[in-house]
C-alpha cells in the first residue's frame, strides 16, 4: 500500500480517548464505586526477613465495621507470572521476605475503619539475617530466601557460548575489560495500583484492576482461588501509567477477590504510594563484567559478557529478565563470537521485574560505554566505529535472532548530522561534552509467557447497520494509545473515521485474548490481528457494494466514510448503507483476526527469550555541561533518531520517544532504589527523585521510516527502545566534558567529583564497581553461530573449549 | 467512634452540602463524597501535584486541605474546567497535541496551566516549566505538555473566572 492512499495511518490524529483524558472522565480502577462496596487494607511486613511466630487479629475482629479478615493460610496455593517461579503467596503464611510484603488483609465499611483494624493486628516475628546485596547474595547460606533456588540464594544461572569467544578475545588486537553497575529503580506510575472485586450471587467473580496483563491476572485468580476460569471476569481499567509495574498478578488483586467471596459484597483496595514502592517489580540492579575484543581496524571480534541481577525476594519475571541481560547484545553490532553468563540472586527486597526495556538497558549501558572507550583507544570516532560494525538487514545474530529491517545506520547518521557531532566531539571546551549511544528493542516477545500454540493477540470486529464499527480486543491501554492504534488501523482499512469507532478492550468476558501490554508487543500483534479482521470485514462489504453498484469488486474503494468506484468516485454508497447491503446479503457481519509471531530460528533451550517478529533501533546524542567544581550536570539537548518502521501516528510516536528519553534520563541522573538496614530508603515521591518539568531539556526527535514487512503497515515498536541509549550517552558525554568515566548509574555529582579527584591525584579517573564476584555459573550450552554452520540448536561441546581445560 | 460533620463547599460554582469525617481531606471528599472522581491522587501527602484543584483560582493540593478550612472559597476541579460540552482551549490543545498519555496527572496539570494563563496569558517556556515544577508526569517527559500550553496561549485569550 503506497503512502498516497493512506487517509488515517501516518496522520497526527487525536487519540480515541483524548477527550475523556483531558476532562477527567476516564474511569481508572480507583474511580469505581459499586453499591454496598467495602474497602480493604493490607497489613505488610515490617521485617526484611523473618519467620512469622503468631498473628493476633482478636482486637481487629471485634471492631465495628470490620467485615472480614483474610490470612495467608486461607490461600495456600502459590502464584507468579512465570510458570517456573510460582513462588508468591497472596499473604505470607510462615515467612516474610521483604519489608512491605503482604501479611493480612482486612475488609471494612470504609477505608478509615480498615486502616484502624490493620493497626490493631499484632504480628510476632522471629528475625532472620537479611540478604541485602548482590555480594551477599552470592554467598552460601543455610537459610535460602527461596528453597527452590539453584544454589543458596542464587536463583538461576545461565551460560551460553556462541562460537569460540576465548580465541576471539585472545586473537583480538584490543580487549577492553570493564565492570559496570546499573542501579535499580522503579516505574513510579502516577496512578497507584487499585482493584475492585465483586463476587456475585450466581457464583461469578468480577475483578476490575489497574493491570497491564488482565489475561495473566485471570489465570492467577483461577489458580489461587481454585475456580473455573470461565466463572471469572477480569477487566483492566485504563492504567494511569504502567511502564511494566502493573504486569504481574498482585497479592492485592487476589486478596480483594477472596474477601469479596467471603463477604458476598464488592471490595475495593487502593494502594498508598508507599505500598506501590513495595509492589515494585522494577529495574533489577545489575552488576556486569564485559570483555570486548576488537581488531586494530575497529572490527569487533568477540564479546564475553557476565551479569548478576539483584532480584529481590521473589521470582516475578526475573528468569526472563536474566536472559534479557544477554539476549540483545548482538542485535546492533555484528559480534562473531559471543559468550554470555548471567545469574540472578534473591535478596530481601521487593521483587524486581520488568521496567521499560526489561533487562536490556543494563547490558546496553555497559556495551555502549565500552564501544566509546574502544573508539578512544583506537583513535576513531565512536559514531564511525559503530557504523563499521552494524548488523545487516535480513541477517541472523550469533545467538540466532533474526534481524529483518535495521534502520540504525540512518539513525546514527541523522543524530550525528543534527547535533553537529563532527564539530563537537572532543572539541568542546572543558566542562562541556557530547556523547553518543545506540539501542535496540523487541517489537513483542516471540513466545508467550506460558507455553501454548494459540494466537498471542485476537481482534473481533462487529459492524452495525447504523454504520458503527466496534472493535473488541483484549489489549490494555496504559496511556501508550493501544486503543487508538486499533481504531486507526481498522479505520484506514474500512475507510471510516477512527474517532467514531467504538473500541472495547481488556475484558476477559467480552474480548478475545491479547497477552498484555508488555514487551512492546501490542501495536504489532494487535495491529496485525486488526488488519486481518478488518480486511475480512471489508471483503463482505466490497462484495455487497460491488453487486449494488454493478461494478467489479476490484474497483471498490473504502475511504472517507464511503465505498465508491475508483473510476467514478461519485458512484458510491455511504458506509452505513454498505453495512446494510452486506448484512442483507450475508447476515450479521462480524469478523475475527488473530496473530502469532513467526517461529524463531533459535532452537536451543533458553533461546525463547530474545526472539521477536522485528526489532526497533535508536541512536541518540546528548550534549551537556558538567561543573568540575561541584560535579553538577546540566543537560543541554538530546537528539534521538528512532527506527519506527512506519509511524502509524507520528504524534504518538514522538510522545513515546520523549517519554522514553525522559525516563532514561531519570535513570541516568537520579532515580535509584536504595535500602538501609533492610528498609527502603525512599518510598515516597519526594524522596525518590524523578525528573520534574524543571529538569527536562529540549529533545529533537528524528524518525526513520522504512516499513518493516512484519509490522502492521510496517510499524515497529517505540514505547521502550528509545530509553536505552540515554544512560550510556550521558556517561559518554560526561567523559567528553571532563575526562572521567562514570561506569555506573545514576551519575550523581558526588560520583563525578570523586572521579575527578582520583584523576587529579594521578589515579584512574573513574567511578564504578571495582570487582565482580566469583560465581559458579552452570556449564555452558554451546551453540554454533550461523556462520559456523550451526542450525540454531545446541551442539556438543566443541573441540576448542577443551583447550587448556 | 467517629462522627461526620456537615460542610458547605462551593465546587465548580455549585454550593454543595456534604457530611464527612472532619479528618477527610478535600481530595477524599471530592472523590468519594461529592462524586467528582476527576481529581486524581498520586501520593496523598503533597508530593506529586496530581490532586491539584484551584482555590479562588490558585493551584492547591487537595490532599493537604481539610474541608473545614474551605467554606466560602471557590473550588475548581477538572469537572468544572470545560464550558458545558465545549472543551477549554487548554483541554483541546492537550487532546490535539497528544499531551495526555495515560492522562492521570493531566487534571492537575490542566488546572495549574489554567491558573498560569490567567496570570500570564503568554507565558515563556521558563514560566511554564516553573509553574509545573510541582506536578509530576511519568509518561510525557513534559514537552508535549509545554507545547500544548503554548498553543492554547496563542490561540485564545484566557479569561479569569
Amino acid at each position: 500500500m503506497s503512502d498516497e492512499k493512506l487517509n488515517v495511518i501516518g496522520k497526527p490524529l487525536r487519540k480515541v480517548d483524548a477527550a475523556a483524558k483531558v476532562t477527567g472522565r476516564t474511569i481508572f480502577a480507583d474511580d469505581l464505586v459499586l453499591p454496598q462496596m467495602l474497602y480493604a487494607k493490607i497489613l505488610r511486613s515490617t521485617r526484611p526477613y523473618a519467620r512469622i511466630v503468631s498473628i493476633n487479629t482478636t482486637d481487629a475482629e471485634t471492631m465495628d465495621g470490620v467485615k472480614a479478615i483474610l490470612l495467608g493460610k486461607e490461600l495456600p496455593i502459590t502464584f507468579g507470572i512465570l510458570p517456573v517461579s510460582q513462588d508468591e503467596h497472596t499473604l505470607a503464611i510462615d515467612t516474610v521476605r521483604y519489608v512491605g510484603e503482604p501479611v493480612v488483609a482486612v475488609a471494612a465499611v470504609d477505608e478509615e475503619t480498615a486502616e484502624d483494624a490493620v493497626r490493631r493486628i499484632h504480628i510476632e516475628y522471629e528475625d532472620l539475617r537479611p540478604v541485602m546485596s548482590i555480594t551477599d547474595g552470592v554467598h552460601p547460606t543455610d537459610i535460602p530466601i527461596q528453597g527452590y533456588a539453584e544454589q543458596g540464594n542464587i536463583h538461576k544461572t545461565i551460560s551460553f557460548e556462541f562460537g569460540d569467544t576465548r580465541s576471539a578475545l585472545d586473537d583480538a588486537d584490543l580487549v577492553l575489560d570493564d565492570t559496570f553497575f546499573y542501579q535499580g529503580n522503579t516505574h513510579l506510575p502516577m496512578e497507584q495500583h487499585a482493584a475492585v472485586a465483586s463476587y456475585q450471587p450466581d457464583g461469578k467473580l468480577v475483578l476490575w484492576s489497574a493491570t497491564q496483563t488482565p489475561h495473566y491476572v485471570h489465570r492467577a485468580l483461577a489458580r489461587v482461588l481454585e475456580m473455573d476460569a470461565s466463572r471469572i471476569q477480569v477487566i483492566a481499567c485504563p492504567n494511569g501509567g504502567g511502564f511494566g509495574g502493573k504486569s504481574d498478578p498482585f497479592s492485592h488483586e487476589i486478596a480483594v477477590a477472596k474477601l469479596s467471596m467471603k463477604i458476598g459484597r464488592p471490595v475495593k483496595i487502593a494502594l498508598t504510594r508507599e505500598e506501590v514502592f513495595y509492589c515494585h517489580r522494577g529495574r533489577h540492579p545489575v552488576l556486569m563484567h564485559s570483555r570486548l575484543g576488537l581488531s586494530k581496524d575497529g572490527t569487533i571480534k568477540g564479546l564475553h559478557f557476565n551479569t548478576i541481577l539483584d532480584g529481590g525476594a521473589y521470582g516475578s519475571y526475573g528468569v526472563a529478565s536474566t536472559y534479557y541481560t544477554g539476549a540483545l547484545q548482538t542485535t546492533t553490532y555484528h559480534i562473531p563470537a559471543y559468550k554470555f553468563e548471567g545469574a540472578r540472586v534473591f535478596t530481601n527486597k521487593p521483587p524486581c521485574g520488568p521496567k521499560r526495556g526489561h533487562g536490556t538497558p543494563q547490558p546496553r549501558f555497559g556495551l555502549e560505554i565500552q564501544i566509546d572507550k574502544a573508539a578512544e583507544l583506537l583513535d576513531v570516532d565512536p559514531a564511525d566505529l559503530r557504523l563499521k560494525n552494524l548488523v545487516q538487514h535480513d541477517s541472523l545474530t550469533a545467538n540466532w535472532l533474526t534481524i529483518r529491517t535495521i534502520g540504525l545506520r540512518k539513525c546514527i547518521e541523522k543524530v550525528v548530522e543534527a547535533s553537529g557531532w563532527k564539530s563537537k566531539y572532543r572539541k568542546l571546551p572543558y566542562g562541556r561534552g557530547i556523547g553518543l549511544a545506540c539501542g535496540c528493542y523487541l517489537t513483542g516477545a516471540g513466545l508467550p509467557i506460558y507455553w501454548n500454540n494459540m494466537p498471542q493477540s485476537g481482534v473481533q470486529i462487529k459492524l452495525d447497520r447504523s454504520g458503527l464499527v466496534t472493535i473488541f480486543c483484549g489489549s490494555t491501554d496504559i496511556g501508550q494509545g493501544s486503543d487508538s492504534i486499533l481504531a486507526y488501523i481498522v479505520g484506514e482499512i474500512l475507510g471510516v473515521d477512527p474517532l467514531r469507532i467504538r473500541v472495547v478492550t481488556a475484558d476477559t468476558d467480552l474480548t478475545p485474548v491479547d497477552l498484555g501490554s508488555y514487551s512492546s508487543r501490542v501495536t504489532l500483534m494487535t495491529g496485525n490481528a486488526a488488519v486481518q479482521a478488518a480486511e475480512r470485514a471489508r471483503e463482505y462489504l466490497t462484495d455487497a457494494v460491488a453487486a449494488e453498484l454493478k461494478i467489479p469488486k476490484e474497483r471498490i474503494v473504502a475511504a472517507g466514510g464511503r465505498m465508491f468506484d475508483s473510476q467514478d468516485p461519485g458512484h458510491a454508497v455511504d458506509f452505513a448503507k454498505a453495512v446494510q447491503l452486506a448484512e442483507a446479503k450475508f447476515g450479521t457481519i462480524g469478523t475475527v483476526g488473530s496473530y502469532k509471531p513467526p517461529q524463531s530460528a533459535a532452537k536451543y533451550k533458553g533461546g525463547g527469550v530474545g526472539p521477536s517478529p522485528t526489532y526497533s533501533f535508536s541512536a541518540a546524542v546528548i550534549e551537556l555541561e558538567v561543573d568540575p567544581d561541584t560535579g553538577i550536570l546540566r543537560l543541554e539537548k538530546v537528539w534521538i533518531a528512532h527506527d519506527i518502521g512506519r509511524a502509524l501516528n507520528p504524534m504518538l510516536v514522538i510522545g513515546q520517544v520523549e517519554g522514553s528519553v525522559y525516563m532514561g534520563l531519570g535513570e541516568a541522573l537520579m532515580e535509584e532504589q536504595e535500602f538501609r538496614l533492610g528498609v527502603h530508603k525512599t518510598p515516597s515521591m519526594l524522596d525518590y527523585k524523578s525528573p520534574t518539568s524543571m529538569d527536562m531539556c529540549p529533545i529533537e526527535t528524528l524518525l526513520v521510516e522504512e516499513p518493516d514487512p512484519m509490522g502492521p503497515f510496517g510499524a515497529k515498536e517505540v514505547g521502550q527502545g528509545p530509553l536505552l541509549p540515554m544512560p550510556p550517552a550521558v556517561c559518554n558525554a560526561v567523559y567528553d566534558a571532563v575526562g572521567v568515566r562514570i561506569d555506573e548509574i545514576p551519575v550523581t555529582p558526588e560520583k563525578i567529583l570523586r572521579a575527578l579527584k582520583a584523576k587529579s591525584q594521578g589515579k584512574d579517573g573513574r567511578y564504578g564497581p571495582k570487582s565482580f564476584p566469583a560465581i559458579e555459573y552452570r556449564d555452558p550450552v554451546f551453540i554454533l553461530p550461523p556462520w559456523e554452520g550451526g542450525d540454531g540448536r545446541a551442539s556438543s561441546q566443541p573441540e576448542y573449549t577443551r583447550k587448556g581445560l | 467512634m467517629r462522627t461526620k460533620e456537615l460542610f458547605r463547599l462551593l465546587v465548580n460554582g455549585e454550593l454543595r452540602e456534604v457530611a464527612a469525617y472532619p479528618s477527610r481531606t478535600l481530595l477524599e471528599v471530592l472523590r468519594e463524597d461529592l462524586g467528582l472522581p476527576g481529581t486524581k491522587h498520586g501520593c496523598e501527602v503533597g508530593e506529586c501535584g496530581t490532586c491539584t484543584v484551584l482555590l479562588d483560582g490558585q493551584p492547591a493540593l487537595s490532599c493537604l486541605l481539610l474541608p473545614a478550612e474551605l467554606e466560602g472559597q471557590h473550588i475548581t476541579t477538572i469537572e468544572g474546567m470545560a464550558q458545558g460540552p465545549e472543551l477549554d482551549p487548554l483541554q483541546a490543545a492537550f487532546a490535539d497535541l497528544g499531551a495526555a498519555q495515560c492522562g492521570y496527572c493531566i487534571p492537575g496539570i490542566l488546572l495549574v496551566a489554567k491558573s498560569l494563563l490567567a496570570e500570564h496569558p503568554h507565558p515563556s517556556r521558563a514560566q511554564i516549566e516553573e509553574a509545573l515544577g510541582g506536578n509530576l508526569c511519568r509518561c510525557t517527559g513534559y514537552l508535549k505538555i509545554f507545547e500544548a500550553i503554548e498553543r492554547a496561549a496563542n490561540e485564545e485569550p484566557q479569561h479569569v473566572r
